[in-house]
């Protein structure tokens, strides 16, 4: 991680000196230049978020000043600064905490470069900061993963929640979107919810205790893939057949979780994409123009049974 | 009786046993399935063995007056380099060894640190703390690596009747009590704890025995760090033993070993380990809400650490002989 901070560096210091020589990124000759700055590499999906951003930059012919801010709000903030000092044409970034960015948001704004959000929003009384936020429904996600259930459920089901991290975005969503798909089925019940932390064994050790001290376990619903694949892990241990026994639903759909789906491991996935290159450089290329957008702009996102992952395996890109 | 320093510890295990029990009326029971044991207390050794083998490290090394920080890192470096090594088509046996010697290793580096620069144990370990997880993500390259190879599932999840972790693990503390207390060994780490200056004085060679235990929970962090990765086929640099040095200085502290150094007692790590993994089970198992969990476990511990005491036994000795026993009642029923 110790070469990551000099990578920063070295990228700050080679825009500054672009900066410096000429015009290299004004925006008189048609293209648009985008300064974006990511949160890091944390995850599969974020590499994924990343190469689809720097693939839509290339195929759009926008010219691209990346930076990575290692889960950072202070690098992010440096980087922010030095795109205003580059004078780019668009800023885009996904916030690594909600707050604090009303002040460094402000100075862009003096320079009259627009910003758009992706990814994660950020926690601030004035709107006018950002023109658009394109980013996941994640109550959204949490209500198809709901809806598969009540579409497919018979009879009485019980239903055990992994959820996510207390507190992050995503599980206090999903968990809300997946309560009011089911709200007017009385069949459906929660039994039973915990955190998992979204990691494999948080979901692994809650799922053996639901186990144990619940008998009549007919589906679970976790809040991303990982925390499925350790459920599997647990239903498997008591002696049971995941997806079979006791049926799987997650969100997400990253490369593992794709699989155990195409193996009848996981019953549904609900897709959190982080392929959003092409909308973000769409988006771009109408701030620029000037054109009214959206404030909010949704990732196009799908969902996956266990045939049509069998048959999206293969293109898969992350 | 209730003056034995265990006599807490271990009423608290019992209490959280029967309040899973009054919960789930069939916690208790253990059933064979597909050969091997299955049920709750199974479970409970299973998922605490990691924590247990990196217990028995740690007492070692607070024996000596020190502490190390670095064992959930270097539980996270071990299940990164097997499962990288595993999923680039090497044998697991030899992912495995080489994950072990980069453990020892480390162990040889924080106790290089200790014993020899003299540097506060606390900070020399602080070091690759936090450098170490740094290290493993580099492994990984920040992603998660799935596994799938049935020899390396085993060190986690496999079974010999018992979950093979637990098994591990108590071999280890056993060999470690019959090392140290079947020999002058265990003596002479609480000598070195107690005066460092003094023991060296006596002929006692402090700085071999401190780098030593430093090795050894270097070592114990690692064949922990497999079993963490192993038991869910997968190896997570972000999350891999997060916080586990914590848990595993609170295991060893609820045993009755003192921060302070010279004093120790292993079969006190085992209960204080088994009581950690026994809170978290019952709070998955009770239902404790998410966002009331931390509260929850502080509670207990916090309850547990004030009835040990020695002001709070001192309380209880003199209020026994002032008044009826019967005033002992409601402070149990409220652990």
């Amino acid at each position: 991680m110790k070469k990551l901070p000099t990578i920063t560096m070295a990228l700050v210091l080679m825009t500054a000196t672009a900066c410096g020589s000429g015009d290299s990124s004004g925006s008189d000759d048609g293209t648009i230049t985008m300064g974006f700055s990511q949160v890091g590499a944390e995850s599969g999906w974020r590499t994924a978020n990343t190469e689809s951003i720097q693939q839509a930059a290339e195929e759009a012919g926008v010219e691209l000043q990346f930076s990575d801010a290692q889960q950072k709000q202070e690098n992010q903030i440096r980087a922010i600064r030095s795109y205003i000092q580059q004078d780019v044409d668009v800023i885009a970034f996904s916030p690594v905490v909600e707050t604090g960015w009303d002040a460094v948001l402000l100075e862009v704004q003096r320079a009259d470069i627009p910003v758009i959000l992706t990814d994660r929003s950020i926690d601030s009384a004035d709107d006018s900061l950002y023109e658009t936020f394109l980013g996941s429904d994640f109550v959204e996600e949490g209500r198809k993963a709901g809806q598969w259930l009540v579409d497919n459920a018979e009879g009485e089901v019980n239903v055990v929640e992994l959820q996510g991290t207390t507190g992050a975005a995503p599980a206090i969503d999903r968990k809300e979107g997946f309560e009011e798909a089911i709200a007017g089925s009385p069949g459906i019940e929660v039994i039973a919810t915990q955190t998992g932390d979204f990691t494999r064994s948080g979901g692994k050790e809650v799922m053996e205790a639901f186990l144990r001290s619940h008998d009549d376990i007919d589906v679970v619903y976790a809040h991303n893939d990982d925390m499925g694949l350790g459920a599997i892990e647990a239903i498997r241990a008591a002696g049971l057949e995941p997806g079979e026994d006791i049926q799987i639903i997650t969100v997400d759909a990253v490369e593992a979780g794709m699989e155990a789906l195409a193996a009848g491991e996981i019953n549904f996935i609900v897709e959190c994409n982080p392929l959003l290159g092409d909308q973000l450089m769409e988006l771009a290329e109408q701030v620029v123009a000037g054109e009214e957008v959206p404030k909010r702009v949704v990732v196009e996102e799908t969902t996956f049974t266990q045939e049509e992952a069998e048959a999206a395996l293969p293109d898969r890109q992350y | 009786m209730i003056r034995h320093h265990l006599f807490w510890p271990v009423a608290a295990l019992v209490v959280l046993l029967v309040v899973n029990t009054v919960f789930n009326p069939s916690f208790l029971e253990i059933e064979l399935q597909d050969g091997h044991l299955y049920g709750g207390v199974i479970g409970i050794l299973r998922n605490g063995a990691p924590t247990l083998l990196i217990a028995v490290g740690m007492t070692l090394v607070i024996a000596t007056r020190g502490i190390d920080l670095s064992v959930g890192a270097v539980a996270a470096i071990a299940g990164a380099i097997a499962c990288t090594w595993i999923a680039s088509g090497g044998d697991a046996l030899t992912a495995m060894l080489l994950a072990l010697c980069v453990c020892v290793l480390l162990g040889l580096w924080n106790g290089f640190l200790v014993s020899v620069l003299g540097i506060q144990p606390i900070i020399a370990t602080l070091v690759l703390m936090t450098a170490g997880r740094g290290g493993a993500m580099l492994i990984t390259e920040g992603q998660i690596i799935t596994v799938d190879d049935p020899l390396y599932r085993q060190i986690g999840a496999g079974f010999l009747v018992l979950p093979i972790a637990i098994l591990i693990s108590l071999s280890v503390l056993l060999a470690v009590a019959a090392l140290t207390r079947g020999t002058a060994l265990g003596m002479l780490v609480e000598s070195v704890g107690t005066n460092p200056r003094a023991s060296r004085l006596a002929g006692v060679s402090s700085r071999t025995i401190v780098w030593t235990v430093y090795v050894f929970a270097g070592l114990c962090a690692g064949v922990a760090g497999l079993m963490i990765s192993s038991n869910v086929n997968a190896a997570d640099a972000n999350n891999a033993g997060l916080w586990i040095e914590m848990d595993a200085i609170l295991a060893v502290v609820i045993g009755g070993t003192s921060l302070a150094g010279g004093r120790y007692s292993l079969a006190g790590t085992l209960v204080g380990a088994l009581v950690i993994q026994t809170l978290t089970t019952t709070v998955y198992s009770i239902g404790v809400p998410p966002d009331a969990i931390l509260v929850f476990k502080a509670v207990v511990v916090i309850a547990v650490c004030l009835l040990q005491s020695p002001r709070t036994s001192e309380l209880f000795g003199s209020r026994r002989r002032a008044g009826p026993a019967r005033t002992r009642t409601p402070e149990v029923s409220a652990v």
